[in-house]
Order: C-alpha cells, then structure tokens, then sequence
C-alpha cells in the first residue's frame, strides 16, 4: 500500500480552501500553512497560460528528510505516510534543508511540522481535510497500488507530472496537466 | 528560521517558487512539547456539532460548526446534504471561523462622546445604548416623521431590523445588493423573461454544453455551487467562452478567451445575436412558439455584422462567428451567464437584455444545460400586528426616475440626506448593519456628506468596519456561529429550507440582532411586533407549520422538499405563460418601450482613459468576500493585501516592478490613502489595470487590515447611473501611477 495524491491542475481555481481547511483541521498556527498553492503564468498577452497547483508534503518514497534527521523524529509510517514525532523532533531544521519542496516550517512550539496526509482521518476511513472540502474536487486521494482507488482512477488516461523528478525523492503527488 | 510562509506563491515559469526562502535554522527559541497537548487535531467523534448556514457571503452555504469539549469551536464543515455546498464549503466558509476568534471585534456597545473636543468612542451598557438609540428612533419619528429614518443592511442581520423599521413606519431600506451589484440583470431579464435570476443563479451548468462569461469570473468569485459545477464541466471538456479584458482564473480554462476591449461587451453581444439571425442559427421552434419581436430584433441587429463589432471589440470576426456557432451547436444546453455583479457602464440593464436575447435565441431559458425553472418554500409568517402605512417611501422620492427600480437605491437614500439637494423627502437618520459603506458606495464624498448631515448613525457589525466610524452609537452584533436568525429558504432545483444555530455563547458583550431589534422594538412600544423570548421560537412555529420542528432540524440542518411549480424545465413544444405584458419572451421590449427607454439594445460608445492612465478594473479574490473578510486571520493568512496588475509593456514603461509600491490617483485627483503593490503580469490588457475589491480600509481599530492595499472603491468617483433603475456605473474610472510617496496621512 502507498498513500498518493493526484492534483488536478486544469480544474484547480487556486482558491486556497484546502490550506484553510488543513489550517483549522490541523490546528496549525495562524502565519503557518502544511498546503499552499503556486499560481505559474507563461506566455506573453494575449497568448497566456496558468497552470494552478496545490502542494504539500510528497511524502516521497526516497524521502531526503527521513534520510538526514539525526534523532528518529522524521520517519515512514505504513502506506509511506512520512510523519514527524513532535516529542522526538530537536527542531534542528535538517529536514527543511533536506526537502526541495519546501514542504516543512518550523511549528513555533519548537518542532518541525508538515503535512501528515490527515493520517488521524485516514485511519477513521475517511479522507485527508483537504480532499473532502475541495470545491473543484481536483484532488485526488488514494492507495496508488490499487488500481481502482480514487488517485489510480484520476490518473488513468490522463498526463501527468511529478515536482522536481531530478531530486530522485520518488515523490506521491501527481500533477494532472 | 522562516516565521511565515507566502500562502500564494507567484513564480514566473522556470523560477522554482519551492527552492528560494531557505535560511539558517534558529534552534534557540527550540521548545519541547508534549504530543498529546491541544496542538494536535480532533478527531470528529470528540466534537459536538451544530448546523449554521454561512453568512461569510451571500450564497449561505449550509454546514456544522464542530465545537470541542473546552467549547472551542474547531472547524466548520460543509452539509453534504446542501446543493449550496454539497458538503464543500468554499475557503471563506471554511475560514469562517475567523469572524468569531478575531480578537479585533466588536465587543461592547460604544457610544460617540467628545471629551476635551475630541470625538471618542466610550464603553457602554447595553440598556444605555439601547436608551440611546431608541429615544433617537422616536425623536426622529415625532420631529419629521418615522418614514425619514433609513436602514441600510445586508445579509441575515437585515431581516430582523427590516421587521423593526417597518413595524415603526418606514420602508426606507436599501441594500448595495441593487444598485451597486446586481439590479441591471434582474431588469434585464425580468423585460425579456419575466423573471428576475435571483440568488443563487438559476445557471444548470452541470448539464450546459457552453458557458459563455461576459466579465464574470466564476472562481474568483467563489460562489460555491457555481464554482462546483463550472469545475465539473472543465472535467468533461465543455466549451467555456470567456469575454474578459483580463485573463481570470476562468479565462485561462476556457476553450475561447475573447480579451476584449474593455467597455464594449454590449457590441460583441449584438454582432453575436446578428450572427445567430442572419445564419440562420437561431432556434427556430423556441423562438417561433415562445418569443415576440424577433422581425424588430432582425431588423435591429441588421448592421451589427462581426465586422462592425471588430472595430469597437478589438476581437476579430471569424472568432466572433465561431464563438457564435459554438454557441448555437450546444443549444439549447447553452448559457450566456448574466453575472453578477453587472454595474458597469450605466447601459447596464440593456447589455444584460442583450445577455437576455441571446439566451432566447439560444433557447436556453426553461431548458436542461440552459436556465432551470427554480423553486423556493414559502415560510410562514410568524404572526405579528399590521405594519402601519408609510406616508411617503423611497419610490416617492425618485420623482419619476429609475422607474425600473424594484428596491431602493442606497445612492439615492443617501442624496436624500443631504439637506442641499432639496429631495422632497429627507432622511434625517440611518442605522447600517452588516454593510461597510464607505469600502462599498462608490464616490465617497456623497457618503462623507450625507454621514455628516443627517442627525444620528446607528451601526451594528461583528467588526469594527469603516463604516463604525461614522456611528454615534455602535452596537455589538455576534458572528453567525453564536447566533439564530431566520431560515434560509432560497429557490434552488428543489425547494429548501437550512438552519442557523448558536454553536457557543456569544463572545464578549455581543448580542444577536433578533434580540437587538426586539429591544428596540419593546422600547419604542411595539413590543406585540416581537411576541416570543427568543427566535427559536419562532423557527420552532414555522418550523412546525412546514412539516418538521427546531429539534428535527438541529438534528439536519438542511430539509429538501418537493416541487410544487411543475418541473425543472419545459417539455418540447409545452405550452407556456411568460409573466410579461404580452405573456411571451419578449424580445422587443414593450415594457421599455412604454417608459422611453430603447425597445432593443444599441451599442454606445464610453468614454477612453488618456494618455497616461489606465481603466480601473476590479473584482473579487476566492478567499475574501466584500470588504469584510480581510481582517479575518485564516482568510488575511491567505491573501493580506491586493496588488494592482499592470501589463509588462505598460509596466516597462513607468519602470514599474512587480513588489514595488505605488500609489493610484484617478482622473479626478484622487489618490489612494494607501499605497498598493504592483504585480507585473501578462494576465491583463495594457489598457487597464486590475485590482481585487475589499482592501485599503482605513479603521485602525481592523489592526490586521489597516492600511494594506488600497481600495478600488475611493478611486470610484465617477458614477454612470442606469437611468432605468439607479444602478451605479463604476468601470469609467481611469487611474495613473504615483511612485513617491504623496504624504497623505492615513486616517485615524
């Protein structure tokens, strides 16, 4: 089993619900966010593109972050959900070094924080915070090995791409393009 | 160490926005803590939750405010049950639970008091503000009458103190809802179809073939179902044609962007409906059973050829007839979409009767993909004594005017409270709840006036708005999530009725305005006006009188009920009474007709920013509503200040660079108070400039908001009023840029 996410850049507006929803599901810090959204403009008048992207966590497969944590506190869980154990974290910052998606900040209790894929929902059955209140249901959720989950449907017939293949992280967030 | 993260990050394509921000890890402030203290989610089972509808915007999507054991309210979720939301609230919802942290409300009663000759706010009790404002009500009545007392309101809060005011004696109530938002298409379409669009849009975009925007930026503007349904059909590849001088977020998904020339829609229209004639596109069983005037409308359009409108569009006529065709393929299952808000130019009623005609010729009206037939429940009143006649009303004071108004016009009621334009009837007195007036009204020197001229301002709010400035008394309302007020009960597909309840005891010493309006309304003697202790009771009897009860729908929140008007669309060939003079779709108007006005659109030519200025477009961001939300933590988290976008040429020339602060002055002087950022951006025609609506506020006391951006709203001094119905036309401003800083100080 392996947790993914597949973004539908064509159908997302950028309106930034799923980093409110995170915010409040998650109770992170007002000036912090797990997710965020990039807005790319190419083109030149009249001829112009957008492509809207939600980000997070890859909770890559190869993940840098779990790699360099000196202490244990950055680890993979079942379904390679990469999490942090706040008691364990020294808040030395490695891990945000360590990760070209910029995916972690530093909580200001004194740890670092980032996207759990709203593992306390999963293991209720339920979805991660921001796939369930995703006006535009561009966000696709699911178990990639499994052919018929939610994420393995959004990506059949459809092209796609991962952030920063480069990096060799083997990231789980799929961008629909 | 990174203290705070840009929510929205703006990167030029090939600059990597993930890679740059990365500095030093500060492991000084380092602070163990314990997993299991309250940073740590909750999970659903460990919450109570209460249903509410979202008074965040107008489109009260249904959801449950979640409240933890410490009474903290946690979240708010969308009713999966509500065709609002479809259990998805949209990111002001979801953020709605910022309007009840923010440590910036109202929070007592204030009244105005002037203490060594300057003015202040002092605390005050709720009886003696109360005491205030009711001796004020009836002073007003006794020297010129109740009628001469106006309130301007909007949203939930305005239903109870309309029952106030007209239970004293007035009718005087105006909501920025006409005349500054969506009038001109409810005249529009009313002429045409006999029907008003109304709230939300009857649009089946679900089931269109081909969404046509004209300026209307549905993603930007997160009217939530819409949004939802628009996103679908870019799922299944329906064609979307957007007509918008900028590239919105919708433009960008559409098959056809038109980036027309700003101020000329009414001609790409006509060259649409010619094209649709003169091809022979036009449906001709729809228009032959349902419609009267089409010969005139031939007639009319004659001359409006894609070349003729190329000229004044800018947008070249083999698309115009594309676009045309495209449309007429999908038809029925098409939508010319009316907007919303539609004020633009002062021709607006007759540029969306054009928006009207296009759809009759489509045939979309009373058609699946189309226009569906909507329908709301009917609440029963709860009883209460006859409202007493008023001697003179708003209407009385137009003179003839704006005959198509069919409610007040706040500009109007405003002029009216200015003793030196001699109005036969005078407005002595306002209350505003809910409404920010001076961040809405457009030229700011008419509201300053008339704030300054008539005799006492009552305001009641949740946020120390702009607008409490001006109040002499300031009454503290609670946010929607510690309140009841009355059920929603909007038309839809099917009828529906929704619930607000209080999820905790209101914060502070705010109160919900039932209860503001019944105290008023006891202390001036009409207390058999609100015969019940508390609102629940009168849901409780309505409620009961609908089939259900206050506890069944605490328990749902949202109730669906059948249709009673037939279905959602017209059978082929279905006889049908459309409610207008000839009891068909009418496309000659014989109702502007009879008023003077042009039977069929004509196309007129607007004025053109000179030399060195830039028409001044303005419109919405998802996350913020009106001017309301920009204080709100959550929602000021993801968007804290507007920008104005200039086209790279434009910006090459003033050596503009994105991030750099500027000041905006129009074409009449005015500079904005504050300074606003530029964003140089390709998305926008080098003709104009774009910036989102709501920002600039000059209240210290919104310590978040104060003085970020600038707000669109000042620079609108120069108003076309559609002389139909009164609506404010505000796309004729023209701005130019000032890099130095021009000294103005902010006002406190």
């Amino acid at each position: 089993m392996r947790y993914a996410m597949a973004i539908d850049t064509k159908k997302c507006v950028g309106c930034s619900d799923c980093v409110v929803a995170c915010q409040t599901e998650n109770n992170v810090p007002h000036g912090y966010c797990r997710d965020w959204i990039v807005e790319n403009v190419s083109g030149a008048y009249p001829i112009v593109e957008i492509e809207l992207r939600s980000e997070r966590c890859n909770h890559c497969e190869n993940a840098p972050c779990v790699r360099c944590c000196p202490t244990g506190a950055s680890h993979t869980v079942e379904g390679g959900i990469v999490m942090v154990t706040h008691d364990e974290c020294i808040g030395c910052g490695a891990c945000i070094q360590s990760c070209p998606y910029d995916a972690r900040y530093s909580h200001p209790d004194g740890y670092v924080d980032k996207c759990t894929f709203c593992q306390h929902r999963l293991e209720k059955g339920q979805n991660t915070a921001c796939v369930d209140v995703c006006p535009t249901k561009c966000l696709h959720f699911g178990d990639i090995e499994d052919p018929y989950s939610d994420v393995s449907l959004a990506l059949k017939n459809r092209s796609w791409k991962v952030l920063a293949p480069e990096a060799g992280t083997k990231p789980q967030l799929y961008f629909l393009t | 160490m990174k203290t705070r993260r840009e929510f929205i990050k703006i990167s030029a394509v090939g600059a990597g926005a993930a890679a740059i921000g990365l500095s030093a890890v500060n492991i000084a402030g380092l602070k163990l803590v314990n997993a299991a203290n309250d940073q740590t989610a909750v999970s659903d089972e460990e919450m109570t939750s209460f249903p509410t509808y979202c008074e965040v915007c107008f489109w009260k999507c249904a959801g449950w405010t979640y409240v933890d054991k410490h009474k903290n309210i946690r979240k708010i979720i969308g009713n999966i049950e509500d065709p609002h939301c479809n259990g998805r609230l949209c990111p002001r919802g979801t953020g709605g639970v910022g309007m009840y942290t923010d440590e910036d409300r109202l929070k007592t009663p204030l009244i105005r008091e002037t203490v060594n000759g300057e003015q202040v706010f002092r605390k005050a009790s709720w009886k003696e503000a109360l005491d205030l404002v009711a001796s004020k009500m009836k002073d007003v009545a006794n020297k010129y009458g109740p009628e001469s007392f106006a309130l301007f309101n909007h949203g939930a809060p305005g239903e109870h103190f309309k029952h106030l005011l007209h239970a004293y004696g007035s009718e005087n109530e105006g909501e920025p809802a006409w005349a500054q938002c969506r009038g001109p298409r409810e005249v529009g379409f009313s002429a045409t179809f006999g029907s008003w669009i109304g709230s939300p849009e009857p649009t089946d975009i679900r089931d269109t073939n081909c969404l046509v925007l004209i300026g209307s930026h549905i993603g930007e503007n997160m009217h939530n179902g819409q949004v939802q349904e628009v996103a679908d059909i870019i799922g299944r590849n329906a064609t979307i044609i957007t007509v918008d001088p900028r590239l919105s977020t919708v433009a960008s998904k559409s098959k056809y962007w038109l980036p027309i020339k700003p101020a000329t829609d009414l001609a790409l229209l006509l060259s649409w409906i010619h094209v649709l004639i003169y091809e022979g596109l036009y449906n001709k069983d729809y228009v032959e059973q349902y419609t009267m005037g089409f010969e005139q409308l031939k007639e009319h359009v004659k001359d409006m050829t894609p070349e003729w409108a190329y000229g004044i569009t800018t947008i070249e006529p083999s698309i115009i007839r594309k676009t045309a065709r495209e449309m007429a393929n999908a038809a029925p299952a098409v939508i010319v979409h009316p907007g919303r808000h539609v004020v633009w130019y002062g021709d607006d009623s007759q540029r969306e009767r054009a928006i009207a005609i296009l759809n009759a010729l489509l045939g979309s009206w009373g058609k699946r993909g189309g226009f569906y037939f909507k329908e709301a429940i009917s609440v029963p009143k709860y009883p209460h004594p006859q409202y007493p006649h008023p001697e003179w009303s708003w209407k009385d004071n137009l003179d003839g005017k704006y005959p198509l108004s069919s409610m007040a016009i706040t500009t109007e009621l405003l002029a009216a409270s200015i003793p030196e334009f001699e109005y036969k009837h005078q407005i002595k007195a306002w209350m505003v709840a809910g409404t920010n007036l001076p961040l809405t009204i457009p030229n700011k020197e008419l509201f300053k006036t008339a704030a300054e001229a008539v005799e006492f301002i009552v305001v009641v709010d949740t946020m120390p708005m702009d607008i409490t400035g001006y109040g002499d008394v300031v009454l503290p309302e609670c946010t929607y999530l510690e309140r009841f007020d009355a059920l929603r009960a909007a038309p839809h597909r099917e009828p529906n009725i929704a619930l607000r309840m209080p999820a905790v005891e209101p914060k502070y010493e705010t109160k919900p305005s039932w209860w503001i309006a019944k105290q008023l309304g006891e202390r001036l003697g009409l207390g058999d006006f609100f015969d019940y202790d508390d609102f629940s009771e009168v849901l409780d009897w309505q409620l009961k009188k609908m089939g259900t009860s206050l506890d069944e729908m605490k328990k749902i929140g949202i109730k669906m009920f059948d249709r009673k008007s037939g279905p959602l669309y017209l059978a082929d060939g279905e006889e049908y009474h459309f409610n207008t003079n000839s009891g068909k779709i009418e496309l000659y108007s014989t109702e502007f007709a009879e008023l003077g006005f042009d039977p069929m659109p004509k196309f007129t030519k607007h004025p053109e920013p000179e030399d060195g200025f830039y028409r001044l477009i303005y419109g919405r961001a998802p996350m913020h509503t009106f001017s309301r939300t920009s204080n709100n933590h959550n929602l000021f988290d993801l968007m804290n200040e507007n920008s104005v976008w200039i086209n790279p040429k434009v910006a090459e020339l003033w050596d503009l660079k994105t991030g750099q602060k500027i000041w905006l002055q129009n074409q009449d002087g005015i500079v904005s108070t504050f300074p606003i950022k530029v964003r140089v951006t390709e998305r926008i025609r080098w003709d104009s400039v774009y910036m989102v609506h709501g920002f600039g506020h000059d209240n210290k006391k919104l310590t978040r908001t104060f003085g970020r951006g600038a707000s669109d709203t000042q620079l609108i001094t120069n108003v076309m009023v559609d002389p139909m119905m009164g609506g404010t036309g505000m796309r004729g401003n023209f701005v130019t840029f000032i890099t130095e800083n021009p000294g103005k100080e902010a006002e406190a």
